[in-house]
């Protein structure tokens, strides 16, 4: 039984970071990062401010190179890629203060991020022939079925910058899985946002995983990670200090001096 | 516009026939900035176009037909050549390396006197497309007027629809926000040098077109004076439709024409205008309807967009 687990677990790792360094300069951002996230998890990456964590996110996801080390996507190394070359491979990202194309309508925003898979040439698109518009109009659908399972498929025609934080939040991972991902990094899913907004945020999240997506988020809100995730990581100065459980993690001795303090720790 | 020429002076035709090869020149400006960058190497590119006829019509005696594709093609690939480091810097170091390519190019010209002639320039033959037929002669003004005219509609009508594509929605994503653009899986260096490469072959035609006009080129015509005028064309008609950059032009040109006894005074009204454009109305003449209200902006929008 033990080893059945064992190997189970071994195959299903989706993303593997071995090595994995930063420097700025003489500063170290990120050291010698060692972890892997199994496929069909919601995995919690936490930490002080400035210990690396948005650093990693931008290594894992292209936006920075590494110093040293490997990035593996199921089983395939991909160190050093363009971000977009990544999210074509199922590795997508959201960015904190929720990024998005604000001027344009809740309903464009999607369909520019559907873009990699309408599946039309530069030179289609330019035609624009009867072909090209029928698959623009099944990218569309496409679009509106995302929106409609965020639950915002009713401000489709609204212009984003508009939207209320919490529809935000939403548009912004409808933006992430427009791209067809297998996982979804997100940076500080529920910063700046009130307890029913967080908690419906997670709700999605959590739907995600459902469809089968792993995610892997930075979060300073604990209550939100606790409850979310399956699985936490702690980095502190760019060195990995703890790795488990929730329960586990919170009452680890350092995650707790270096992060949590006392009486959080005591709270959760 | 079909009726206009004939009823008016020679001079007046000349002076429509450069209204509408800067309205190509501000329309492929535009191209460039809907991926977010404000090239000051564009006119340039209307040089490259230019310079590339002289050689091409002028010195090798390919006819004008060929000519004109030949020379905005060898303008699209230097917009592409220049480009490549280009999309590798952002904002103020943008600016400053388009700039130095722009004027790199502009020395070039005025350095190697073989082929491009030096500070005189090159003489450009006049466009023939049966000769001996008098309302073909492109010397005169009213055949030359509906050529251009011919021209800037098939460049704006093919500029038009690029912007309503899915290219032009890929190319105002990486405006908008260029790291989520990247992280949706758009290949943002990619489109920023789609977009120098159609911005620089429109440039490149205008370039072509005023060349064929005025029989003859040199490199001050590409100078920086005219950058400042491309730019206050669109930052006055504004860069968000497709109409902005137009309307800024016929605006400001016709402006200019109307204040010509007080020509020594036209860069200081220009340069008062920018001010209070930017004040006052900071998305140009463009977004002017949108904020008199939106059943008036409606209505404007219909009547100044262009059909598909």
């Amino acid at each position: 039984m033990f080893g059945v687990w064992v190997i189970k677990e071994a195959l299903v790792a989706i993303l593997e970071l071995k090595g994995l360094g930063k420097n700025f300069g003489k500063n170290v951002a990120v050291n010698e990062i060692e972890m892997s996230v199994e496929e069909g998890e919601i995995r919690g990456l936490i930490g002080p401010n400035g210990s690396g964590k948005t650093t990693l996110f931008n290594i894992i996801s292209g936006f920075l190179k590494p110093t040293r080390g490997m990035i593996i996507w199921q089983g395939q190394e991909i160190t050093g890629l363009p971000p977009h070359v990544v999210t074509r491979l199922g590795l997508v990202r959201t960015f904190q203060l929720t990024a998005l194309f604000s001027e344009m309508t809740v309903m464009q925003n999607v369909v520019i991020s559907c873009h990699i898979h309408t599946g039309t040439t530069l030179w289609q698109q330019f035609r624009h022939s009867a072909e090209t518009r029928r698959k623009e109009r099944e990218t569309e659908e496409k679009a509106l079925n995302l929106l409609e399972s965020m639950g915002i498929a009713d401000r489709k025609d609204e212009i984003a910058a508009q939207l209320p934080h919490g529809h935000q939040a939403a548009l912004g991972i409808a933006n992430a899985l427009a791209t067809g991902p297998k996982m979804i990094l997100l940076d500080e899913p529920v910063g700046g946002m009130n307890p029913t907004e967080t908690s419906e945020t997670m709700d999605r999240i959590k739907m995600l995983r459902d469809r089968g997506i792993t995610v892997f988020l930075v979060e300073h809100d604990m209550r939100a990670v606790m409850t979310t995730c399956d699985k936490i990581t702690c980095i502190n100065f760019g060195n990995k200090i703890a790795e488990g459980a929730p329960q586990m993690v919170c009452n680890h001795r350092e995650v707790v001096e270096a992060y949590l303090g006392e009486e959080m720790a005591c709270s959760l | 516009m079909v009726v206009a020429p004939f009823t008016i002076s020679g001079y007046k035709v000349d002076f429509l026939t450069m209204l509408m090869v800067n309205v190509i020149l501000a329309v492929s400006f535009r191209v460039i900035t809907t991926t977010g960058g404000w090239s000051l190497a564009h006119v340039p590119m209307m040089g490259a176009g230019a310079y590339a006829t002289a050689l091409i019509s002028g010195k090798l005696g390919i006819p004008f037909w060929f000519s004109m594709p030949l020379a905005g093609l060898a303008a699209g690939l230097t917009g592409l050549a220049i480009s490549y480091p280009l999309v590798r810097t952002k904002d103020f170091s943008f600016f400053v390396a388009s700039f130095a390519a722009g004027e790199a190019i502009r020395l070039c010209w005025i350095r190697f006197k073989i082929p491009f002639g030096g500070h005189r320039g090159l003489g450009v033959p006049i466009p023939e497309l049966i000769s001996g037929v008098p309302a073909l002669d492109f010397a005169e003004a009213i055949p030359y007027y509906f050529l251009t005219l011919v021209v800037t509609i098939i460049c704006l009508s093919l500029m038009y629809r690029l912007d309503n594509s899915r290219i032009g929605d890929s190319m105002k994503a990486v405006q908008s926000q260029e790291a989520l653009a990247k992280s949706v899986g758009i290949n943002a260096d990619g489109y920023k040098m789609l977009a120098f490469f159609i911005g620089s072959f429109f440039a490149g035609i205008a370039g072509v077109l005023l060349a064929h006009r005025l029989w003859a080129i040199e490199p001050h015509q590409f100078g920086f004076t005219t950058t400042l005028y491309l730019l206050v064309w669109v930052v006055f008609g504004g860069s968000h439709t497709f109409a902005g950059p137009i309307i800024g032009v016929v605006v400001l040109t016709i402006l200019g024409e109307v204040l010509r006894p007080l020509a020594d005074w036209v860069p200081m009204v220009y340069g008062i205008i920018i001010i209070l454009t930017l004040i006052f109305l900071p998305g140009g003449l463009e977004s002017l309807p949108s904020r008199l209200g939106s059943s008036a902006g409606k209505t404007w929008k219909i009547r100044i967009s262009f059909g598909d």
